[in-house]
């Protein structure tokens, strides 16, 4: 028989605190710029110098720490992590070995309805290192070059328990994860800039069973897409090792995007003695907990603090509220928008139906939405007042989202106004009585589809713009 | 008496009634500099030019009769572990042979706010990892009282510059004993500060929780003067005090009465020179004539210090070197190829013996396994030690022993043996250990060569100890005496047994 294996997965998620100056000195972290101009000596790791502690960054990682149920050490440190790597300007990393800033949290993540608590171990401080550039390719170049600009970044890193279970749940971990981080403001999250960065322990075990599997830590995973991926050939490799009487090997492998698999980057027998010690440059955090408290009462409602309070107070749905809730610039949107017209459940209808659609479309984030949450609320206030249908409002939302235009400006230049007109509609719906006179005479002998026909026959009459209703009653009454 | 020997707070009075001028002693300095650095060879780098612009600047604002800074004008010798904006900072290193950074130390900076004159950056063992200068890649510095022993170290270049009178003051840094050792061998002041009360931004980082930058004297008033000027808060420096220091020359009193002295028993008995042992009692009798109270006191694990410095300073220093890969500035190797292969050659041939030894022996105690019983356990035993200091402190005022278990040594006495050339610093390495303050005086003599008086006290007690100095300064005047430094023409090099101490 073949054994059932269940997916044990933890994430290392490293985030690029938006902090104006580096950890540790009083150069840019602005992104990008000519190599090597976000420096200085300190940051560059000349003889002599010291590091002196951004209290911006560790104000941000304490923040964190609090959106994720952590606790905050009242008595924290750094330590070195020595390995040599040219990217790193002083050939060791200034990180925080035994004694974090922030242990034990957790985040809730909800797949399929059902809402699993994931174990954080622990978020603590580093500095980024820089990068290493390659004419060409790494392999045919003849030299490599060094680019400082983002050594001395300050970056947290986010510790999970093994506590995911599929790579589905691993990914819904890391969106939620980043869209708690998006609401506190402490990071921009790109993913392709680097400013959000996963690796992964995976094993699995025979289900039922206690002990962990081997793991492998898996590397080099540039998006959502290629986390679920390669965690889902990794997961799949080991049950087949495993299926074959084979042995997993603890060793530390890279995704590779292009051919989907995962390879061997080193063994556990390769992998560096860090020789951590404390950093005697810098003295112990003694963390003041009045500040602490002043960090929490400055936090902003998190995802799923909003996400109820849609439910409860809008009566939405659990899948509306979560999707409206999960990037704060949306759930903005929606609550501007909620302002403008109180109809919460239009509303999300609307942004999760047409607007989500074309944003989607289009390819644009909410934050670079050309219609404003006024102009949509405008537009359901026209619809309820019954200037226009709910068809033609289709049309002119579209006509909204590409040019950006006001409703009641695009109304007017299409002549797209709903004729509530009884005296015009009459003498449409006498028409059109006339000439179907057939499909009259079903409606008579009780065949309900017909008036449904006729109907639509006005409404062809009028591009659209008949009041469905009123049409309704008035060839009612004519057939009578 | 020329300029060169002048006590610093002498020549401030005589700038400042206009009897001489900043330039005069400048060049007064430079001109003994080309009398005898041949033979001393204190100095890596000489800044002729930059000095005597400085000291003009200086005479400007005097003829303007703009009130100048106390050390104004005054020659001060730099070692070369100290960074100094546009002027090359070695570390007697062929890995930073060419070295030259693009900002200064706090210090340099403080330095050149009250205008004082630098002279010139000098020899030391290579990252100050030594006890002679014999370590540095490019020099040994002699020993101003007899050219064919060592001046200490690691800042013997420091020590001999101000005893040769090439220099009326100097900077050197401490970590185990670099400040006091070549001071008691060079028969001049040398304090190490307590931890955190100098900045040490732009002092290359050899074990950063022991390092310490500190003045050399030939007084304890020029001592003080300068210690004014380097100590005090720095927010470049993480572990530097916040609290502002006091103005040390309040401490500046002749009297020692009723002040409570003790006598480390362990630092008194095994292989301190007998000798050595009768200078420093002579002088404790000095100390008891002028009211003192002296009595014996234990600092029971005074003999881990050794093991425990030589596991901590190590491995921070193996951390802290590793930023020399040729990478970035500094000595690259040729012909590496490939990246590893870079670092290898280049840490290879561009330190020498005595700091890879260290780098080694740092990474070993690091060392995934070992880490436990031998940097985790030094950390454990350093607190002990401190522990015993802090003991001692609640009864005493000060700590006195000897600098060093004998006088200066013979180059090349104990190149063979690095053991033997740990253990020229067993009496100092604890005090780094304990973070405390320790100062080395002129005590006496031996054999015409100068023996060092070590006074510890607590925590940011560094007036304390200058008021002991100054005290028994007053009251004996070892520090006055001066190296002959006569050279008998047509000497042969390394000949030197016309050298005698000669009364000033």
């Amino acid at each position: 028989m073949v054994p059932e294996y269940e997916t044990v997965i933890g994430l290392e998620v490293h985030v690029e605190l938006k902090t104006n100056s580096k950890i540790f000195c009083n150069s840019t972290t602005a992104f990008g710029g000519e190599p090597n101009t976000h420096v200085c000596p300190v940051c560059l790791g000349l003889p002599g110098v010291l590091p002196v502690i951004n209290k911006k960054a560790l104000e941000y990682t304490i923040r964190t720490a609090l959106a994720l149920n952590c606790e905050i050490a009242g008595f924290s440190k750094f330590d070195r992590k020595n390995y040599y790597y040219p990217d790193m300007p002083k050939n060791y990393q200034i990180s925080q070995y035994d004694l974090p800033i922030a242990p034990k949290g957790h985040l809730n993540i909800e797949l399929d309805g059902n809402i699993r608590r994931i174990g954080i171990t622990r978020v603590h401080l580093e500095e980024d290192t820089g990068k290493l550039v390659h004419p060409g390719t790494i392999t045919t170049s003849p030299y490599s070059l060094v680019d400082y600009n983002r050594a001395g970044v300050p970056l947290m890193e986010i510790v999970s328990e093994p506590d995911l279970r599929s790579p589905e749940e691993a990914k819904a971990y890391l969106e939620k994860l980043k869209a708690i981080i998006l609401y506190i403001g402490v990071s921009d999250c790109k993913m392709e800039e680097g400013s959000l960065r996963c690796d992964a322990n995976v094993s699995v075990r025979v289900q039922g069973k206690e002990e962990y599997g081997t793991k492998t830590e898996i590397k080099n995973m540039n998006s959502f897409k290629s986390l679920q991926r390669a965690l889902a050939y990794e997961v799949e490799r080991q049950i087949e090792v495993l299926g074959n009487k084979g042995r997993i090997i603890q060793e530390t492998r890279a995704w590779d995007e292009s051919k989907g698999i995962t390879l061997s980057m080193r063994s556990k027998e390769e992998a560096h003695d860090y020789r951590y010690f404390p950093e005697p440059d810098l003295v112990p955090l003694v963390i003041d907990r009045k500040w602490v408290e002043e960090i929490r009462a400055s936090l902003p409602e998190l995802p799923d603090e909003r996400k109820t309070r849609y439910q409860r107070d809008y009566g939405l749905s659990a899948y509306d509220a979560a999707r409206l809730s999960a990037e704060f610039e949306m759930a903005d949107f929606f609550e501007a928008c909620v302002k403008s017209y109180p109809q919460p459940k239009i509303v999300s209808n609307w942004i999760n139906g047409d607007l989500s659609r074309l944003l989607n479309l289009h390819n644009i984030n909410i934050v670079a939405c050309p219609l404003t949450p006024q102009q949509l609320g405008a537009l359901l206030k026209l619809i309820e007042k019954g200037t226009i249908s709910g068809k033609i409002a289709k049309t002119v939302f579209e006509e909204m989202f590409n040019k950006g235009k006001d409703p009641e400006q695009i109304i007017q230049e299409k002549g797209l106004v709903q004729i509530s007109d009884e005296d015009a509609l009459v003498k449409i719906v006498d028409e059109i009585i006339t000439q179907n006179q057939k499909v009259v005479a079903d409606y008579r002998a009780g065949k309900d589809r017909a008036l449904a026909f006729l109907v639509g026959q006005v409404m062809k009459a009028t591009r659209g713009k008949a009041n469905p209703e009123l049409v309704n009653r008035l060839l009612k009454e004519k057939m009578q | 008496m020329e300029l060169y020997y002048y006590p610093a707070y002498q020549l401030h009075q005589r700038l400042v009634k206009k009897e001489i001028k900043a330039e005069e002693i400048c060049r007064s300095v430079f001109n003994r500099v080309s009398q005898v650095e041949d033979k001393i060879k204190a100095f890596i780098t000489l800044t002729y030019e930059q000095a005597l612009a400085q000291a003009k600047k200086v005479d400007e604002k005097i003829a303007r009769h703009e009130k100048i800074s106390p050390l104004a004008g005054i020659p001060v010798a730099i070692k070369d572990n100290i960074c100094t904006e546009g002027l090359k900072t070695t570390c007697a290193s062929r890995i930073l042979e060419n070295f030259i950074p693009p900002y200064n130390a706090t210090v340099i900076n403080l330095l050149n706010q009250v205008d004082a004159i630098i002279i010139g950056k000098t020899n030391l063992d290579e990252f100050a990892m030594g006890s002679s200068t014999e370590n540095s890649a490019f020099f040994t510095t002699a020993n101003p009282w007899d050219l064919e022993r060592v001046p200490g170290g690691s800042s013997g270049g420091s020590a001999a510059a101000v005893a040769a009178g090439e220099t009326i003051l100097a900077l050197g840094s401490d970590t185990g004993g670099s400040i006091r050792q070549p001071a008691a061998f060079c028969g001049v002041l040398g304090l190490k500060p307590t931890y955190g009360l100098v900045s040490r931004f732009g002092l290359v980082a050899f074990a950063s929780s022991l390092d310490q930058i500190g003045p050399f004297a030939r007084n304890a008033t020029d001592l003080a003067w300068l210690l004014n000027v380097i100590s005090g808060h720095d927010p470049l420096d993480s572990t530097s005090r916040p609290e502002a220091p006091p103005d040390y020359t309040d401490f500046l009193v002749n009297n020692v009465r009723g002040l409570r002295v003790g006598v480390p028993r362990e630092y008194m008995i095994e292989g301190i020179d007998v000798q050595v042992k009768q200078v420093i009692n002579q002088a404790l009798a000095k100390l008891t004539a002028l009211g003192a109270v002296v009595e014996e006191v234990s600092l029971l694990h005074s003999k881990y210090a050794l093991p425990t410095y030589y596991l901590i300073a190590p491995a921070e220093a193996s951390s802290n070197l590793a930023r020399y890969d040729g990478v970035r500035y500094g000595f690259r190797a040729d012909n590496a190829v490939d990246m590893i292969d870079m670092f290898k050659k280049t840490r290879s041939q561009g330190f020498g013996e005595e700091v890879k030894r260290r780098i080694m022996l740092g990474t070993y105690a690091l060392s995934a396994g070992y880490y436990d019983a031998y940097y985790l356990k030094a950390l454990k035993v350093r607190t002990l030690i401190k522990q015993d200091f802090e003991k001692a402190f609640s009864t005493f005022d000060v700590l006195v022993s000897p600098v060093t278990p004998t006088p200066a040594f013979k180059i090349g006495e104990k190149t063979g043996d690095p053991l033997q050339m740990y253990m020229s610093d067993i009496c100092t390495l604890a005090i780094n250990l304990a973070g405390i303050p320790g100062l080395s005086i002129p005590a006496g003599f031996v054999n015409g060569l100068p023996v060092g008086m070590q006074l510890l006290g607590k925590p940011f007690s560094e007036g304390t100890l200058l008021q002991v100095a100054y005290t028994f300064e007053q009251n004996t005047g070892f520090h006055l005496k001066k190296p002959a430094l006569k050279v008998v023409s047509g000497q042969e090099a390394g000949q030197a047994s016309s050298l005698v101490p000669e009364d000033q």
